[in-house]
């Protein structure tokens, strides 16, 4: 059992009198990689974004790698810093150059000496190809050169699980097969995922299993193979339909 | 061979073209200089209406024969394509030729030609000019206020001091550039604030400036030998058990011994004045303001009611009471407040009094810039696991900062400009000064002079702000 990182149980969550996420329950186990999909609106953002408390849950547990998030949790920070997360909108620090992006964190929270963070950020910078980009602004690159930092800016806090809010849905579609191999890169390399994407393709390459949404409930989980082979649910089906 | 068409000026006959309208627009603006200048008009003859329009007439003729695209010649061009592009700008580019022209005769001749500099008295300006003497004469006055004559040295040499000192950023090394900000925030300001008090003021209480120097120097060398862990308490109680020690402990004595040879003369506060008290109320109401601001715009923010509370009555408050009567308060009400025996100071008290009225407008100008960060960046920073601090001081703050230079600029400007109103409570600063002089009954009649001359200062010193803030904008600029 302790190979659960995320344990998610009976959980409810509203945005005042709207119920985004009714009765969630949900484990992930380390090293898995999860594919969450689903229609807009139907808090697949809302759930990710809950695993590491960017927003509050109000009925039920969360348990990340052993502490569980609740109102009180003093050490938040911490679990934050294991949580690595990446944002449809890139959400890079523009005051601060590539290379700064990266290697701020693992400065100022994890106290790491400044030639320390340099040399991991550029072995991370390396792996999404854009180390040669270090010391330009964000808002010099491309959408797609932004979000492989994105994933590298994570990266170098050294996250035991990687949360993709849509990473490519901000994208022009010949910038999202570099950020999806990065991505897939990153699966290889074993770290437990959780990402929210349209890109069904991705799901069938590198997914474990795939989550379907709807409505702020868990509608469907399967293995891959099987999620897109025989889904069980009508919504489902109706949602792959048109979606492939 | 080419047909000449003057209402269709073309490349072909560029030359003719070009001859025709430069006499012309030059005609035009003779006629006007010769009529402003020398008061000759040479087209008298007309009619007075003709004569009135005809330089306007005949330089819009030339203006329309110069407008030639692409003529080749790069001046040409650069002049039609800025002042005349098309026949409404042709006329408004020789309206205000003509209007500086106008103007400048009785300028020159009220600031140059006709004033006085010469003498001491006033019996020298008989002229129509300016009468620069009355500044020659009030200039001590003008910069240094009512401070005795003989100690106006000790003002000059602070000031060149912390101009100096203020320097040291250019001459940095790579090794010291990250102390920086900390030497400019913290280090400089206190300095500063010991030059200011201890040796501008003076009296026995310029010992206890000795004593701080001596310890912070005791410190400073023994600090070398401290292991760099606990430094940083090193350096916060240390210098300060060394000050209190020599105070209270080793010198006390000499300290009443002393106090009575009167090392340096004490000058109290309210005989300072002039553009001096002007830098010295302007700096350190522009020093507290800022951070007090800062704090209370992330107050106005914060989750937590009470602090978010007690900011917004803060800002409402202060920015709802004229500056005016918050000095008034300050100067008349405030010490009914105080104890019997206790006293502080009115340029003190003038200075909190405007840095908290400042404050408030610099946290509603920071709260703009905190308003226009996008969510995201607050959750980037905390998905990295930043706490509060660590995410404002880190990524919120720099960027919030950075898009409200402009408008803290627009503030400390407002903020220099508001100095004046401290002659409520009997402090004259250059123009408190000014009204003063131009009642004093041997130098009636000369206000205009007087206020031109402050006009210029006060124009000197915003417009070096305000560049110095433009040139911050470009140094922050990452986006391109």
């Amino acid at each position: 059992m302790s190979d659960k990182i995320i344990q998610i149980t009976e959980m409810n969550k509203w945005f005042g009198d709207f119920q985004v996420l009714k009765n969630i329950n949900l484990e992930v186990e380390k090293n898995k990689k999860i594919v969450v999909c689903g229609p807009s609106g139907s808090g697949k953002s809302t759930l990710i974004r809950c695993i590491n408390r960017l927003e509050e849950h109000q009925q039920g547990s969360i348990i990340v790698d052993g502490n569980e998030l609740t109102e009180d949790t003093k050490d938040i920070e911490k679990i934050r810093a294991e949580v690595g997360m990446v944002f449809q909108q890139f959400n890079l620090f523009p005051h601060l150059s590539i290379l700064d992006n990266c290697t701020l964190a693992p400065i100022w929270v994890k106290k790491m000496p400044k030639k320390e963070a340099e040399d991991l950020a550029l072995q991370h910078l390396e792996k999404v190809q854009i180390v040669d980009q270090a010391n330009k602004y964000p808002g010099q690159l491309s959408g797609g050169q932004q979000q492989r930092c994105a994933i590298a800016r994570a990266l170098c806090m050294e996250p035991k699980i990687m949360l993709f809010d849509e990473p490519t849905s901000a994208l022009d579609p010949e910038m999202i097969k570099e950020v999806l191999d990065a991505m897939v890169n990153l699966a290889k390399a074993g770290m437990t995922m959780i990402v929210v994407t349209h890109e069904m393709g991705f799901a069938k390459e590198v997914a474990d299993e795939v989550i379907f949404m709807d409505e702020g409930m868990i509608v469907e989980r399967a293995e891959t193979k099987e999620f897109f082979a025989n889904p069980k649910s009508d919504r489902t089906k109706l949602f792959l339909s048109q979606i492939l | 061979m080419n047909k000449l068409n003057f209402l269709q000026p073309d490349k072909n006959n560029l030359n003719i073209y070009l001859y025709t309208g430069v006499t012309l627009v030059s005609l035009s603006i003779f006629i006007v200089f010769l009529n402003s200048f020398f008061s000759k008009d040479l087209i008298s003859f007309l009619p007075e209406t003709i004569s009135f329009l005809l330089p306007l007439v005949l330089g819009f003729i030339g203006l329309n024969l110069i407008r030639i695209d692409y003529s080749g010649l790069k001046f040409l061009d650069k002049i039609n394509k800025n002042i005349n592009t098309n026949n409404f700008n042709a006329f408004l580019s020789l309206l205000i030729v003509f209007v500086v022209i106008k103007a400048l005769p009785p300028l020159l001749s009220w600031f140059i030609l006709d004033a006085n500099i010469a003498g001491d008295s006033k019996d020298v300006c008989t002229g129509t000019g300016a009468c620069w003497t009355y500044i020659k004469i009030w200039f001590n006055r003008f910069m240094y206020g009512m401070y005795p004559n003989a100690e106006q040295w000790r003002i000059n040499l602070s000031f060149i001091s912390l101009a100096f000192l203020g320097t040291i950023g250019f001459f940095a090394t790579e090794k010291f550039k990250k102390y920086l900000t900390l030497y400019y925030v913290v280090v400089y300001p206190v300095i500063a604030f010991f030059f200011i008090f201890f040796f501008i003021s003076g009296g026995p209480i310029f010992f206890d400036f000795s004593y701080g120097i001596i310890a912070a120097v005791i410190s400073i060398i023994i600090g070398f030998f401290i292991p760099s862990k606990f430094k940083m308490y090193y350096f916060i109680i240390v210098p300060i058990t060394l000050y209190i020690l020599l105070k209270y402990v080793f010198f006390y004595e000499e300290l009443i011994e002393l106090g009575k040879l009167e090392a340096l003369e004490w000058v109290e506060t309210g005989a300072w004045g002039g553009l001096s008290l002007t830098f010295i109320v302007s700096f350190f109401c522009l020093i507290f303001c800022f951070p007090i601001g800062l704090f209370l715009s992330l107050g106005r923010r914060s989750d937590f009611p009470i602090i978010k509370y007690i900011s917004i009555g803060m800002i409402e408050f202060w920015r709802g009471v004229p500056l005016i009567t918050v000095l008034f308060m300050s100067s008349v009400m405030f010490p009914m407040f105080l104890p019997e025996d206790m006293f502080i100071d009115k340029l003190v008290r003038v200075i909190i009094a405007i840095s908290l009225f400042e404050a408030a407008y610099v946290a509603e100008v920071i709260r703009g810039g905190l308003q226009a960060l996008p969510r995201g960046q607050y959750d980037a920073a905390k998905s990295l696991g930043m706490g509060y601090w660590k995410m404002h001081i880190l990524v919120i703050l720099p960027q919030a900062l950075k898009l409200v230079i402009p408008g803290i600029a627009n503030t400390f400007l407002a903020l220099v400009k508001d100095t004046p109103l401290i002659f409520v409570v009997g402090l004259l600063e250059i123009v408190g000064m000014l009204n003063l002089a131009k009642t004093n009954p041997e130098w009636l009649g000369f206000a205009m002079e007087g206020y031109v001359f402050a006009s210029v200062l006060f124009f000197i010193i915003c417009y070096a702000m305000s560049k110095y803030s433009y040139n911050l904008e470009q140094k922050y600029k990452t986006e391109r």
